[in-house]
C-alpha cells in the first residue's frame, strides 16, 4: 500500500490532505516498522564496533557509526524492513509459481541422468575451483568450511535424524584431535607406540565413537531438556580434563607439532590442497553413506523414535541401542574431523574444543535444515564461509570477531520465516507444519509423555 | 464400593492351552491400587475382550503386559507357540514386541509426518537383521531383506484395506483408516497376540462394521490371538469367544458373552448397585 499511498500523496497534493495523509503514512504500521528496522540496523553497528578507551570514551560509538560501516548496516536494517513487510505480500504468489514450476522441474530433476550429471558437474567443480584459489581461501575451505561441513553431517545425524539434543559436539572432535596427538607422540604422554598420522583415523574414529557409547548409553535414558544438559556437561568435562591434564599439556596445547601427514615420500606440509581433496573424498563417502541410512530401516526407525518413542517401542524398535547408534554415528564423524584438524594444523590447544564450537556447530545444522544432507552441508559452507570472506577481505563493515551476533540474529530471522531451514527435509517440514496444525508434536525433543 | 464389597472370579478357568497368563498381578500408583490381584489367561487362538467401566484397569494391564509399567507382585507369562514360556515382567516394551506380542494405543499412536506405506514398514522391517553398515554399502543382504519387508508390506496394507492410501500421510487418513492403520502396523511385527485398545472408539458405524471384520479376519486368517479392550457392547458381543470383566482392577465375571450379559455383578458395577 505504502508506495501506492505514497504516489496518490504526490498527485493530488492539496496541501492539508495531503498532509494529513502525510501524517497517516509516517505513524503507520508499515512506517514504524521501517523506524525499528533502522533502529536495529544502527543498534547492531554499535554492538558490533569497536570498544572505547579510558581517554576517549566515546570514540567507540563515534567510530562504530563511521562513514562506510554505518550505511551497511542501515541497509540491512532497510532489507529487514522490505522482508518483513512485503514476504506476506508476495509470498502467496511466489508459492503460486513455485507450485506451477515444481511439477515440471521435478520431473527433470528425477531424472537420473540429470541428477546424476549435476553431482559430476559439482564434483568437477569442487575437485578444480580450488586450484584456482588463492593460499588464504584454500585455507579457509579445508579449516574453516570442509571441517565444520563434515562436522555438522556428523551432529545431523544425532539431531537431525535421531533428534537427540547434543550440545556437547564437540567434545568428541577433541577426543579425535588428541588421540591423532597422542599416537603421534605429540602430547607429554607418550604412546606405548607410535604409529603415523594416517593411522590415526581409525583409532581417532574408534576412540571417538567408543566415547559417544560410553556417553549415550547412560545418558540416553533421558528425555529432551535432561539429555541437553548432560551432554552440555560431558562437553565441559572433556574441555576441563584437556585443559588442566599434564598429559595433555593444559592449556599450552600439544608439546610438539602434530606430524603432517605422509604418502609415501610425499610430505603433505602446510599445503591446503591434498587435505582439501582428502576431506572431499571423506564427504563424498559420508553424503553416500548417510544418505543411504537415512532412507533405510535405521533412518526410518530413528524418525519413528523422534515422532513417538512409545509406539516406537511398541513396534519393536529398540529405542536406546538406535539413539547409541546415532550418537556413535555422530561422534565417529566428528572424531574424524578431529584426526584431520589435529594433523592439518600440527598445533592445537584446548580453546578449540570450547563450548561455543559445539552451539556454532548446532547453528549450522539448524540454519541448513535439520534432517536435510544437502540443508546442512549448504548451510554450514555458507555460514562458514562468510566471517572467512570478511577476514580475507578485509572488510571494514563486518569484523568476523562479531559473528555470532549475526548468527543469533541470522536464527532469530530464520525461526520466524523458515523455521526448517533454508533446505529443509522432507519428513522434517512435515513435523513442522503439522505442530503448526496442531497434530502432535514436532520433536522427540519436546519430550511427549512418557507413559500413555 | 470398597474393595472388599467385589465378587472375584477366576478368569483362568477353562484355559487348556493359553497364549499369556496373568497371575496374581497387582499394579499400584503411590497409594491407588489400579490393578488388584488379578489373574486371567487367554486361550490359543480366541478373541477375548476385557471390559469394565472406566478406570477399572483395563489400560493399565495392558501396559503391564506390554512393559510399559511394571507390576509390584505377581507374573505374566506368554507361551510362545511351539516355544519356551517367556516372563514379561523385566521386558522393555521393544522386547515385548519381539517376543511376539504387538499392540494398537486407545488414542491412536501413528508416525504422522510418514506416509501409511512407511508406518507399516516400521514394523515390518523391525525383526530385519541387517545393519545400518549394511544400508550405507548397500550389500545383497540388505537388499534382499528390503524387497521381503516391501513385499509383506504391500501385502498388509491390502489386507487392511489401505492399498489405495499406501502413499498418504499418516496424518491425513481417515479416523477409521487409522485404526486400520494402526492395526497393520502391529501386525507388521508378526505377533502371536494382538492387544487392542479401544480400535473402535471414535469411528462412525459403517467403519465399526468393517472393524469388527478386520479383527475377526485377524483372528481366523492369520490365526492371531486378539485381546481387546472395548465399550463398544454389540463389537464385544459379536466378536469375542470370551468376556473378562474388570471393575476396580480385579475380575468380576467371565465368561462367555450370554454369560456375562446376565451376571448379576457385571449388571451392578456397570449400573450400580442398590
Amino acid at each position: 500500500m505504502s508506495a501506492d499511498a505514497l504516489g496518490a500523496v504526490g498527485g493530488r497534493a492539496r496541501l492539508p490532505g495531503g498532509l494529513t495523509r502525510a501524517y497517516a503514512i509516517a505513524t503507520g504500521t508499515d512506517a514504524k516498522r521501517l523506524y525499528s528496522s533502522l533502529v536495529l540496523g544502527l543498534v547492531l553497528a554499535l554492538m558490533t564496533g569497536p570498544a572505547g578507551s579510558v581517554t576517549a570514551p566515546t570514540s567507540g560509538i563515534h567510530h562504530a557509526l563511521l562513514a562506510p560501516r554505518v550505511f551497511g548496516f542501515l541497509a540491512f536494517g532497510l532489507v529487514v524492513w522490505l522482508l518483513l513487510t512485503f514476504s506476506g505480500r508476495v509470498g502467496p504468489r511466489l508459492r503460486g509459481v513455485r507450485q506451477r514450476v515444481a511439477a515440471p522441474a521435478r520431473a527433470v530433476t528425477a531424472h537420473r541422468t540429470v541428477r546424476w550429471s549435476w553431482y559430476a558437474v559439482l564434483l568437477a567443480a569442487l575437485i578444480l575451483v580450488p586450484r584456482l584459489l588463492t593460499g588464504a581461501y584454500q585455507q579457509l575451505l579445508v579449516d574453516q568450511i570442509g571441517i565444520y561441513v563434515l562436522l555438522a553431517l556428523g551432529l545431523n545425524i544425532v539431531i537431525g535424524f535421531a533428534g537427540l539434543l547434543d550440545l556437547g559436539y564437540i567434545a568428541f572432535f577433541a577426543v579425535g584431535a588428541y588421540t591423532t596427538a597422542y599416537f603421534t607422540g605429540s602430547l607429554p604422554a607418550k604412546p606405548p607406540f607410535e604409529v603415523t598420522p594416517f593411522l590415526c583415523f581409525p583409532l581417532g574414529v574408534l576412540f571417538a565413537m567408543l566415547a559417544g557409547v560410553i556417553l549415550g548409553a547412560p545418558t540416553l535414558r533421558l528425555r529432551g531438556d535432561y539429555l541437553a544438559i548432560v551432554t552440555l556437561g560431558f562437553g565441559e568435562i572433556i574441555y576441563d580434563v584437556a585443559n588442566n591434564l599434564k598429559q595433555t599439556g593444559g592449556p599450552q596445547g600439544v608439546a610438539k607439532t602434530v606430524p603432517h601427514f605422509v604418502f609415501g615420500d610425499y610430505h603433505w606440509k602446510l599445503a591446503n590442497l591434498p587435505y582439501w581433496y582428502l576431506l572431499l573424498g571423506i564427504l563424498v563417502a559420508v553424503v553416500i553413506g548417510v544418505s543411504r541410512l537415512e532412507n533405510s530401516r535405521t533412518g526410518r526407525a530413528w524418525t519413528a523414535i523422534r515422532e513417538d518413542e512409545v509406539a516406537a517401542e511398541a513396534s519393536g524398535i529398540p529405542a536406546l541401542r538406535y539413539k547409541v547408534m546415532a550418537f556413535a554415528f555422530g561422534a565417529s564423524t566428528s572424531g574424524f574431523a578431529g584426526v584431520l584438524f589435529a594433523s592439518k594444523n600440527g598445533f592445537f590447544d584446548p580453546g578449540v574444543f570450547t563450548e561455543q564450537i559445539s552451539i556454532l556447530i548446532l547453528v549450522l545444522v539448524i540454519f541448513g535444515g535439520m534432517g536435510s544432507i544437502w540443508g546442512t552441508i549448504v548451510g554450514a559452507a555458507v555460514l562458514q564461509f562468510l566471517p572467512g570472506y570478511f577476514r580475507i577481505s578485509g572488510s571494514s563493515v563486518f569484523q568476523p570477531q562479531d559473528i555470532y551476533i549475526y548468527v543469533g540474529f541470522l536464527l532469530i530471522i530464520m525461526m520466524i520465516f523458515r523455521p526448517q531451514g533454508l533446505i529443509p527435509s522432507r519428513r522434517r517440514a512435515r513435523e513442522i507444519g503439522m505442530a503448526e496444525a496442531g497434530i502432535g508434536s514436532a520433536d522427540a525433543l519436546a519430550a511427549p509423555g512418557s507413559a500413555p | 464400593m470398597t474393595e472388599t464389597q467385589v465378587p472375584r472370579v477366576d478368569a483362568a478357568a477353562g484355559v487348556t492351552d493359553p497364549v499369556l497368563d496373568v497371575d496374581h498381578v497387582t499394579l499400584r500408583f503411590g497409594g491407588v491400587t489400579s490393578i488388584n490381584d488379578l489373574t486371567l489367561a487367554q486361550q490359543r487362538g480366541e478373541i477375548l475382550a476385557v471390559i469394565g467401566p472406566n478406570g477399572a484397569g483395563k489400560t493399565s494391564l495392558f501396559n503391564c503386559i506390554t512393559g510399559v509399567y511394571r507390576p509390584q507382585a505377581g507374573s505374566i507369562t506368554l507361551h510362545p507357540e511351539g516355544g519356551k514360556p517367556r516372563s514379561l515382567l523385566r521386558a522393555k516394551p521393544s522386547k515385548v514386541n519381539r517376543l511376539g506380542i504387538a499392540r494398537t494405543f486407545q488414542n491412536i499412536r501413528l508416525f504422522n509426518a510418514l506416509s501409511a506405506y512407511e508406518n507399516v514398514k516400521i514394523g515390518v522391517e523391525s525383526r530385519d537383521r541387517a545393519g545400518p553398515v549394511s544400508a550405507m554399502l548397500g550389500l545383497p543382504n540388505y537388499r534382499r531383506e528390503e524387497r521381503a519387508s516391501d513385499a509383506r508390506t504391500r501385502e498388509l496394507l491390502d489386507f487392511v484395506g489401505l492399498r489405495d492410501k499406501a502413499n498418504e500421510l499418516a496424518a491425513s487418513l481417515s479416523y477409521g483408516s487409522l485404526r486400520r492403520l494402526e492395526i497393520a502396523r502391529a501386525l507388521g511385527t508378526s505377533p502371536q497376540l494382538l492387544l487392542l485398545d479401544e480400535p473402535a472408539a471414535g469411528t462412525n458405524p459403517s467403519e465399526k462394521n468393517e472393524l469388527t471384520a478386520l479383527i475377526r479376519k485377524v483372528s481366523v486368517e492369520m490365526g492371531v490371538s486378539v485381546l481387546l479392550i472395548e465399550h463398544d457392547m454389540r463389537l464385544v458381543m459379536s466378536l469375542a469367544t470370551r468376556i473378562v470383566v474388570l471393575n476396580f482392577g480385579s475380575a468380576i465375571a467371565a465368561g462367555t458373552p450370554a454369560e456375562v450379559q446376565a451376571d448379576e455383578a457385571v449388571i451392578a458395577a456397570y449400573l450400580g448397585s442398590a
